[in-house]
């Protein structure tokens, strides 16, 4: 049988008028696959996720539920269910819009989730720099408690659930999940060493998982229609359907649901194409900490293995596009900055390198400098890549090592010039050149 | 500098009820903070003290907490925090010019307040909205796709006392009350606005005119589940994920 291009699930409700109730999710089947779940075993939830081949939709792609199996069932400490919702990546803003318009389908999922884990305590940690999107939450929440959805004995169960949400205070090292879990209990949000693994000790040194909104949210999906027709959808390891954010110099940037696997060039068709007059230069799959990719690259599959192949990562699915205005070096520099400033401190890779990184780029922008200095960034990168304590020190040098693999003459050309040879306002939505409006 | 605190008796309530939503009181420490600032307009030397009274630990560990958040304060805030987005998406299609406009504008460098006290500006990084660059947020609410001419509307509109809304949410409260709701003390807001802005929709658009769903149910496909948890990490994406599966080797 054949899938269609787009495939809204998670996205399905959110055009329906006020979606964010219980009573319009309600209207819509919702809370059914939650009552499905709690007269099924606990443990039959969880292989019909792991069936389902749902991995990880907060960036690495884990399976989630081979995750879930990892908790210790033997451990006599509570479980806990923490739901990832501090979306920070530069790109990525899928699970903000979720949560805006739907967040019962979190609540659902988290409400299933945790009956799978068998954990009665769940926490929700929103970042902090989103306030209707926390009220948003706040509501469903409490309208789930008011329902009988979650508190004592839910629906007659027997199955307790406390939720709680908890709102973050602006620090981009708290989406690394351990860093998180520093930040929900009240601590410094710095990464902890591993082992042990959340799974074993996490929250409260107990059995711990962590996964993302939009990972969470497909399961009510999955319990709902079973794991086959999840697996129906997607490629041979990337099943599923998935939340593609398109954003920057494209006709309509937005949110695209799609079976994992389908290209840059199919999704930039459906959104109108480049704008008016100018044509794609560089791109990022899954946020900025995945390696940048080309026109070259847009027949990829954007799944895991497919992207993977291409140098890249899937990460999020958070399409940056920027067209040929835009100065690549500059670009870089921003991100460096940003990797710069979000460097928790607790290793010294990551803290000294990205300060170090941010200097000899700003340097090179400015025209100043020598073609060494390229090699000088390569050799700063290799000195932070894999030696740093987490991924965000990694995910630093991505922007720069795959900018100078594919647009070395374009660093020359600022020594060259004494400076960067781009206009930045004609890379403005407001650009009065050109033919965007 | 000499600072009367605005802390009541009514503050340590609540602090101690922030800290009773969780199975360990430390936890509360990030809303108790929020809260600090909702009634004494920053994190201030006796919101540090109570927050470590209330828990038990020293100011020392509140004030390292404190500290390493960007959205505690350690100055007045304004009424109102604008925050440009200036990571690379929102810079390129132009939240650097509209930063420089504001900042021209209010006369104030980042993270400066304007001399009515009105308005305090900062440049933030990605906000999760990049379908609507350039982004801005008031008081931590979206306005979306800006440019100079908006956002300087905006910022005029809030110091004149006019009644603005979020693009996508409802009319802009003060800061200190939106620090309020991230305490976890809801202020009833959250059916103002629509399910979506038009971004979010545009798929979705799609997807309802060309008669595109997703399968009806039960449809028949390969399982996709892996064969073995090394394979599973073969597959996935990162070294976060390989550390996953020493849980085994225990």
């Amino acid at each position: 049988m054949s899938i269609d291009v787009l495939t809204p699930v998670l996205t399905d409700n959110w055009d329906q008028d006020r979606s964010w109730t219980l009573a319009a999710y309600e209207e819509q089947g919702g809370y059914a696959a939650m009552k499905t779940a709690l007269g099924t075993a606990p443990d039959d939830i969880i292989t019909a996720v792991k069936d389902s081949g749902l991995r990880g939709r907060g960036g690495a792609g884990f399976p989630t539920g081979m995750k879930w199996g990892f908790i210790p069932q033997d451990n006599p400490k509570p479980k806990y269910l923490v739901v990832n919702a501090d979306e920070s990546e530069p790109g990525t803003c899928k699970d903000i819009p979720l949560m805006m318009a739907s967040p019962h389908t979190l609540v659902e999922g988290v409400i299933i989730s945790s009956y799978a884990i068998r954990a009665n305590h769940a926490f929700i940690y929103i970042r902090g720099e989103v306030l209707h999107v926390v009220r948003r939450v706040q509501r469903a929440v409490q309208e789930a408690y008011l329902a009988g959805h979650l508190g004592k004995n839910i629906n007659g169960s027997g199955y307790d659930l406390d939720v709680v949400v908890h709102a973050g205070a602006g620090a981009y090292i708290c989406g690394e999940e351990t860093a998180l879990l520093e930040g929900l209990e009240g601590r410094r949000g710095q990464p902890r060493l591993r082992p042990p693994f959340p799974a074993v000790a996490g929250l409260y040194a107990s059995p711990t998982v962590i996964n993302n909104v939009e990972s969470i949210a497909s399961v009510p999906s999955i319990i709902r229609n079973g794991a086959g027709w999840f697996s129906s959808m997607g490629t041979e390891k990337s099943k599923g359907y998935g939340i593609f954010s398109l954003s920057g110099h494209v006709t309509r940037p937005g949110q695209y649901e799609a079976p994992l696997g389908i290209t840059l060039r199919q999704l930039i068709d459906l959104a109108g194409g480049m704008r008016e007059g100018h044509e794609l230069k560089f791109w990022t799959p899954g946020g900025s900490s995945t390696p940048l990719l080309t026109p070259e690259h847009l027949d990829v599959p954007l799944d895991f293995e497919g992207v993977g192949a291409a140098g890249s990562m899937l990460g999020t699915r958070a399409l940056q596009l920027f067209d040929e205005t835009t100065c690549v070096v500059r670009a870089v520099l921003r991100w460096t900055e940003f990797y710069k400033h979000e460097s928790c401190g607790k290793c010294t890779p990551c803290r000294e390198g990205t300060w170090w990184l941010v200097q000899t780029l700003a340097r090179l922008e400015k025209g100043q400098g020598s073609e060494d200095d390229l090699d000088l960034l390569l050799d700063q990168c290799e000195n932070i890549l894999g030696r740093s304590f987490c991924a965000l020190g990694d995910g630093a040098t991505s922007p720069i090592s795959s900018s100078i693999k594919y647009f070395r003459d374009e660093y020359l050309a600022h020594l060259t010039t004494g400076g960067c040879p781009f206009d930045p306002a004609a890379s403005t939505t407001f650009a009065t050149t050109g033919a965007s409006a | 500098m000499s600072h009367p605190t605005q802390l009541t008796s009514e503050t340590y309530a609540e602090l101690r009820a922030i800290a009773a939503r969780y199975p360990e009181a430390r936890s509360g420490l990030l809303p108790m903070l929020h809260l600090v600032q909702s009634v004494e307009g920053r994190v201030t030397p006796e919101g540090i003290e109570a927050c470590a009274e209330v828990l038990g630990i020293s100011a020392a560990e509140v004030s390292g907490v404190a500290t390493f958040y960007t959205m505690y304060k350690r100055k007045p805030v304004g009424d109102y925090l604008v925050g440009v987005c200036t990571n690379t998406l929102c810079a390129v299609m132009g939240g650097d010019q509209i930063f420089e406009r504001l900042k021209e504008h209010l006369d104030v460098g980042n993270d400066e307040t304007s001399e009515d006290g009105k308005i305090t500006l900062e440049h933030i990084e990605c906000n999760a909205a990049c379908d609507y660059a350039p982004v801005m947020m008031v008081n931590w609410e979206f306005m979306d796709n800006q440019t100079p001419e908006s956002a300087v509307r905006t910022v005029d509109d809030l110091r004149a006392g006019k009644d603005v809304h979020s693009t996508r949410g409802p009319r802009l409260c003060t800061w200190k009350q939106a620090e309020r709701v991230l305490a976890g003390f809801p202020d009833d807001l959250a059916d103002e606005g629509p399910s979506a802005g038009p971004a979010s929709l545009v798929g979705l658009g799609i997807a309802r005119e060309k008669g595109w769903s997703a399968p009806s149910t039960e449809a028949s496909g390969r399982t996709g589940d892996p064969d073995s948890l090394t394979e599973a990490v073969e597959d996935a994406d990162t070294s976060r994920a390989e550390s996953e599966t020493k849980v085994d080797d225990k």
